[in-house]
């Protein structure tokens, strides 16, 4: 009797740890069924054409790649050395009560959800960039500066995490060679954390390429690619939050899910990617 | 209260009256600890786990001090100098006494760049005199001969015998005065543990060691003068042989019979 129990329980265990894997193929499936009619209509030239004509049934999605990729830069370029140098203290610096205390104001910044984020881009930020560079305040930097923001707590809190695997022998011993603090970060911290570093970033960036609802509102939802970043522009995600509604021909509809196709191998492929790393650094500690 | 046999070796370090907090502690761990150390000798503090061995090995490099809320209350003399003073340049303290640890701890960098390590940090730049220095410190820990063709290889990669001499070799080579042992051997096997055993005999002819082990037989086998701690006190100071022979005190002769510990 025991023993039956103990197969159904293992029987369904496995099933659910199996249905993962068929969500996962089945939005794969989905996904690549609905885009059919659009990979045979544009195919790969689908990814470098720059011209949206919803209105002559022509779709390229070089626009929507474009912002997604360059708003994604400009929030790792902001983000990335302010994150550094937030986990550097939380992790270093820092007496243990601020540590403490920012840690967790971080960690609940990291849970606040990207709408907000979007609210306050569109309308306390947009107006203030309006009065700087002048236009209406709303594209690919500003898009890029809201990201920013939204990934900095998130990439500073697990930059933090892999920081603090560095074994305190290991640090001690560089202090007991008569390193100074700096040197200890410089020599010793860094290059044992330094893929732990790299996969934070990337699974940063995995973030900020997919966001929709924080650069939504202030994207500026337009199809040509802007000569200048402080110019309206889209993204990946803007445009499927925006278009699916308007999408009145099978093309265009078909048009949109090969966009978001896309975004779900850039996607896979950056956490991927950041995995890989991550793994590497795990098998690197070995003191 | 602790017997303190004469220490016929030049004293480079003098104890006195030394007691140590940890951080929000109000009794000490180590308590009015009296004795000196011997130039040139092999000293071994032992005693049971909680003894405070470990505590007081790390008051001579003043690591305690990486963590706040430590305290010292008396003083180490070291050649003459009160490192406990508060003006003490800790970071020159830590070039004249160097330290190894419970595990090898080599530098997520090359072989060459470890033991380079202290003199870069030093500000020797002279490839030559690096070179010549690497070269001498990776014979002084005898790894020359298993890894002067390799010295661009990671440190990490050695085995773990190796990596300790790495990393006594990373402490010779910026020539300290003293050696700290924190349990060298503890992670290694008898092989490695005899070889570093002999490397720490063959080091006191450059420089004062003091080890903390946790094997008896480890001290007689390297040790001039042998210190046994209990619960912060230092029961008793000896000559290694005699204090294992014909123990002055009860309780040492208790601990090194197993009777407990």
């Amino acid at each position: 009797m025991n023993r039956l129990l103990d197969t159904i329980f293992h029987n369904t265990t496995r099933f659910f740890a199996i249905s993962v894997l068929m969500v996962l193929a089945a939005l794969f499936f989905v996904l690549f069924n609905e885009a059919k009619p659009a990979i045979d209509a544009f195919g790969l030239q689908f990814i470098t054409n720059s011209k949206w004509a919803p209105n002559m049934d022509i779709f390229g999605g070089y626009p929507a790649i474009y912002g997604s990729i360059i708003s994604t830069i400009i929030a790792m370029l902001i983000a990335t050395p302010v994150a550094i140098g937030i986990a550097i203290f939380l992790s270093e610096l820092a007496p243990p009560w601020i540590a403490t205390i920012v840690g967790m104001a971080i960690e609940l910044l990291a849970a606040i959800p990207s709408i907000i984020y979007g609210m306050w881009g569109l309308f306390y930020l947009a107006p203030i960039l309006r009065d700087i560079w002048g236009g209406n305040g709303l594209g690919l930097a500003t898009a890029g500066f809201v990201l920013s923001i939204m990934i900095l707590p998130f990439m500073a809190a697990i930059t933090r995490d892999a920081m603090k695997t560095t074994p305190p022998i290991l640090k001690e011993s560089a202090y007991g060679m008569g390193a100074t603090r700096w040197e200890v970060l410089k020599d010793v911290v860094i290059p044992y954390v330094k893929s732990g570093i790299i996969g934070s970033i990337i699974l940063a960036l995995g973030r900020a390429i997919g966001e929709t609802m924080a650069v939504t509102f202030v994207m500026g939802n337009s199809h040509k690619i802007p000569d200048s970043i402080f110019k309206p522009a889209t993204s990946i995600p803007v445009t499927l939050a925006n278009e699916f509604t308007e999408a009145d021909t099978d093309l265009y509809y078909s048009s949109l899910f090969y966009l978001a196709l896309i975004l779900l191998v850039i996607s896979f492929t950056v956490i991927a990617i950041a995995k890989f790393w991550f793994l590497r650094n795990l098998q690197e500690q070995r003191v | 209260m602790s017997t303190i046999c004469e220490v016929t070796h030049e004293h480079i370090i003098e104890v006195k009256d030394f007691s140590f907090y940890y951080a929000g502690l109000d009794t000490p761990n180590l308590k009015k600890i009296n004795m000196p150390i011997g130039k040139g000798a092999v000293t071994a503090l032992i005693g049971p786990s909680g003894c405070g061995k470990t505590t007081l090995l790390r008051c001579f490099n003043r690591m305690h001090d990486l963590y706040p809320g430590n305290r010292y209350d008396g003083e180490i003399l070291f050649k003459g100098r009160n490192i406990l003073d508060k003006k003490e340049d800790l970071i020159k303290l830590r070039t004249q006494i160097g330290m190894i640890f419970q595990k090898p701890t080599p530098f997520p960098m090359s072989i060459y760049d470890n033991v380079a390590y202290g003199l870069r940090l030093q500000g020797i730049k002279s490839k030559s005199e690096l070179d010549d220095r690497v070269e001498q410190a990776l014979k002084d820990a005898a790894l020359w001969k298993e890894v002067g063709d390799r010295l661009k290889s990671s440190g990490t990669a050695l085995s773990g015998g190796q990596q300790q001499r790495l990393c006594i070799a990373r402490a010779v080579a910026v020539e300290p005065e003293v050696l700290l042992f924190d349990e060298p051997t503890s992670a290694l096997d008898p092989i490695s543990t005899q070889a570093i055993e002999e490397l720490i005999i063959k080091l006191k002819e450059k420089v004062t060691i003091i080890i903390v082990t946790h094997n008896m037989q480890q001290a007689a086998r390297v040790s001039d003068y042998t210190a046994f701690m209990y619960l912060g006190d230092l029961i008793e100071l000896g000559v290694t042989e005699e204090l294992f022979i014909t123990p002055k005190e009860e309780m040492t002769e208790q601990y090194i019979t197993g009777k407990f510990g």
